[in-house]
């Protein structure tokens, strides 16, 4: 692991600065924008509100939490020492709770939802992919057409369907939220059991949209592979088939690592959007609550989690990446 | 050039995602000259009213001249529209609590079905272990059975002004038909109307019509970002290439959907017009393309012709735009395909997010989608609202990515199978 230091150096050192630019464009993007942000807040604050002392508190408050009667440069470092300390102001279309509060409910419901989906839909996809490339004929022909199909559906379009064919047409599934909506989340088995049953479409949706785009990339990566010279002498040697594609997958895999660090940003945010068809509870339905309820300090603070989410994915799918892949094991050891 | 366009055209996958994309622009431009109705008029009270042909009933009572059929199935259609399967199973289910024996009752002889129901049904009566929907459905059901087996017609009263009663006018029998085109008021919704009474084939045509021109502004800037970065890193080098290069590399990393949720947000509902999104799409998705025309001009940057077209003292301005661009136009072509597809894509998610174009003025796909999942038409089983609208979009990136594989396949020999 000791050769490792220099290539996880770089990742993280990416890492961090990728951070911080993705913390400093969540700050300044909005405060770029025409309109003063604290205004925004105040006014949907005091829809209806007749009492001007509570509005001029409000208005202090978030005038305090953002610093916007003071320099850009100081709202930043405000900026940075709340977020650091969980501080994301009140949310204002669900005040009192705090936006910290709101968030710490919805993002593991997320977190659970879309990273087992994604890797469960990643190697499903990979298999599918090297086994149409092996085996061509049939399987290649059914196969095809149906990954064009899946990749070519919006993440949405898939979790509709879904959502009308399973939960409302044949009734297997309910129709929305995480959890049966006459439960408050406790550890018995029946408050577990609603939780899986609610799990399965959401999970299942965002499975099967990336199936489809693996699949198809994979498949002309096989292809290539066993074109390759070392996958015709093995067939030569007559070892068998199982243990070709074996090879044939490991070495087409990498590019699709790769692949992968690359495009989880889409994945998750494709799938936040799959998220709000079945009013999962996750980030996906904060983001349309906030939305619908000009929650300014949700969003905000919503677009910098997904950011840190994303970014830690790819970190992580990197790191992976150094293990697996031999020519970075070999570069580390000289 | 035209030797190229012909091997285009004879790439099957090409000519198939071409035909389709075309006959979505020629029905999008084509359908308003003919069906002028403006695309977000509100015409019906009451939401998601179902696709089919909307006849006056006053105009068919009134038709002018009104025709006898005989036809022998016509009573056995009336009954079945009034007594579906259910409402059979219904009856029985009420019959067997009530103690009639379960062979006494046949479902399909439907004049001893309804005699049995006469003799005993009585709303007043209690069943064990019955909702009160499940009553109220029955008391329903009750009334619409009324006279379902009478053979006499229907009678048209008018009021009387100066005395206040009714007045027979006429009779309409049983075999009386009218003309659908006789009949002056007759709409057809093919598609039926949305939630809020529009007409959703008019408001689709023209939302893919707004679709496709946020993917195409969307796509063109994305592109046109892309290639000038990718043609600067890729060609100067140096500086400009880790300059550019590290700007890339961020917004790989930064999800470009994140900033677009950002941007559209901090915009304000007022601002977010149809052009105003595709632009905001255009400048957070030009990453790929730049990536890509990157890595292409890096294989050119030393070739002969370059090399020699340096020598020969050409300004870079000049090498690139007769030395580079022709190499990789083909590539260019087919990631703005891309491109204008995954436009399209984004302003649906967006818009489903609810941070789409302003609502009041033109609909897009994706504010059609997020209208009908707000107003829970997957739920309701209202198909007509969404399912067109998600099998347009999934038809458009479908025959964008098959005309982009088939260009593929006559640029890149290697890839033909």
């Amino acid at each position: 692991l000791k050769g490792y230091t220099k290539y996880f150096g770089t990742k993280f050192i990416w890492f961090v600065i990728t951070f911080i630019c993705a913390f400093i464009l969540n700050f300044i993007l909005p405060r770029l924008m025409p309109g003063d942000p604290v205004a925004a807040i105040v006014a949907r604050f005091a829809q209806g509100a007749t009492n001007a002392t509570g509005v001029q508190a409000i208005y202090q408050r978030y005038t305090e939490l953002f610093g916007t009667n003071r320099p850009m440069i100081e709202q930043f470092f405000i900026y940075v020492r709340n977020v650091f300390q969980g501080d994301f102001g009140y949310s204002i279309a669900q005040y009192p709770r705090t936006v910290a509060d709101v968030l710490k409910s919805s993002i593991w419901w997320t977190m659970c939802l879309q990273f087992p989906a994604i890797i469960v839909g990643w190697m499903i996809g990979n298999t599918l992919g090297v086994l149409a490339a092996y085996l061509r004929k049939g399987f290649d022909r059914v196969l095809m057409p149906i990954s064009i199909f899946l990749s070519n559906l919006p993440a949405f379009g898939m979790a509709v369907i879904l959502l009308v064919v399973f939960a409302v047409g044949l009734k297997w599934f309910p129709t929305s939220g995480g959890y049966g909506y006459d439960m408050i989340p406790n550890f018995s088995w029946s408050f577990i059991w609603s939780v899986i049953v609610h799990y399965q479409l959401p999970f299942w949706s965002i499975v099967l949209i990336n199936i489809g785009g693996q699949a198809i990339g994979m498949r002309s990566m096989s292809i290539y592979e066993l074109n390759a010279d070392y996958v015709k002498y093995a067939r030569f040697l007559g070892i068998k088939d199982w243990k070709i594609i074996g090879y044939v997958f490991r070495n087409a895999m990498l590019p699709q690592v790769t692949g992968l660090a690359l495009s989880i940003g889409t994945m998750i945010t494709g799938a936040l959007v799959a998220e709000i068809i079945f009013s999962y509870p996750g980030l996906g339905t904060t983001i349309l609550s906030a939305v619908l309820g000009g929650d300014y300090p949700l969003i905000s603070a919503t677009t910098l989690i997904l950011s840190l989410m994303v970014l830690v994915a790819t970190f992580l799918i990197e790191i992976l990446y150094g293990f697996i892949d031999p020519r970075i094991k070999a570069a580390q050891s000289d | 050039m035209k030797h190229l366009l012909q091997q285009v055209f004879r790439s099957p996958k090409f000519l198939v995602g071409f035909g389709i994309f075309m006959a979505m622009l020629l029905l999008v431009i084509i359908y308003p000259l003919f069906i002028t109705n403006p695309p977000l008029e509100i015409l019906s009270q009451g939401t998601f009213l179902p696709p089919g042909i909307y006849v006056s009933v006053y105009d068919s009572i009134d038709a002018s001249t009104r025709y006898t059929l005989l036809l022998d199935d016509a009573a056995a259609k009336r009954i079945a529209s009034k007594l579906g399967d259910d409402d059979r199973l219904a009856m029985q289910e009420w019959l067997l609590a009530v103690g009639v024996s379960e062979n006494e009752i046949d479902l399909q002889d439907t004049a001893k079905l309804l005699e049995q129901w006469e003799n005993h049904y009585d709303p007043a009566a209690k069943i064990p272990g019955m909702t009160n929907a499940k009553r109220n459905y029955y008391i329903r059901l009750d009334v619409s059975l009324d006279g379902l087996l009478s053979t006499e017609g229907a009678i048209i009263a008018k009021n009387n002004a100066q005395t206040g009663s009714l007045e027979q006018k006429e009779i309409i029998e049983q075999t009386d038909y009218v003309n659908i085109n006789q009949v002056p008021n007759v709409r057809v919704l093919p598609l039926g109307t949305d939630n809020f009474g529009r007409d959703v084939l008019t408001e689709l045509v023209k939302a893919t019509g707004v679709s496709l021109v946020i993917g195409f502004v969307a796509g063109t800037i994305a592109t046109l970002i892309g290639l000038i970065l990718g043609l600067l890193a890729g060609y100067i080098g140096d500086v400009v290439d880790d300059g550019i290069m590290f700007l890339t590399n961020l917004f790989t990393v930064i999800p470009g959907f994140v900033l677009l949720i950002l941007i559209s947000f901090s915009i304000g509902q007022e601002q977010r017009g149809a052009v105003t999104i595709a632009v905001v799409i255009g400048f957070t998705s030009w990453v790929w393309t730049a990536r890509a025309v990157r890595a292409q001009v890096i294989s050119l940057r030393n070739r002969d012709h370059v090399n020699l077209s340096k020598l020969s003292g050409h300004s870079i301005f000049h090498i690139i735009i007769t030395d580079i661009l022709p190499y990789i136009a083909s590539y260019v072509v087919m990631a703005l395909i891309l491109q204008i597809s995954l436009g399209i894509l984004a302003e649906a998610g967006l818009s489903i997010l609810g941070l789409g174009p302003k609502t009041t003025e033109v609909p897009t796909l994706g504010l059609m989608m997020n209208w009908a999942m707000i107003y829970q038409a997957q739920i309701l089983g209202k198909w007509w609202a969404y399912f067109p609208v998600i099998v347009t979009i999934a038809l458009i990136s479908f025959s964008m990515n098959l005309m982009n594989t088939g260009l593929d396949q006559v640029f890149n020999p290697a890839l033909r199978e």
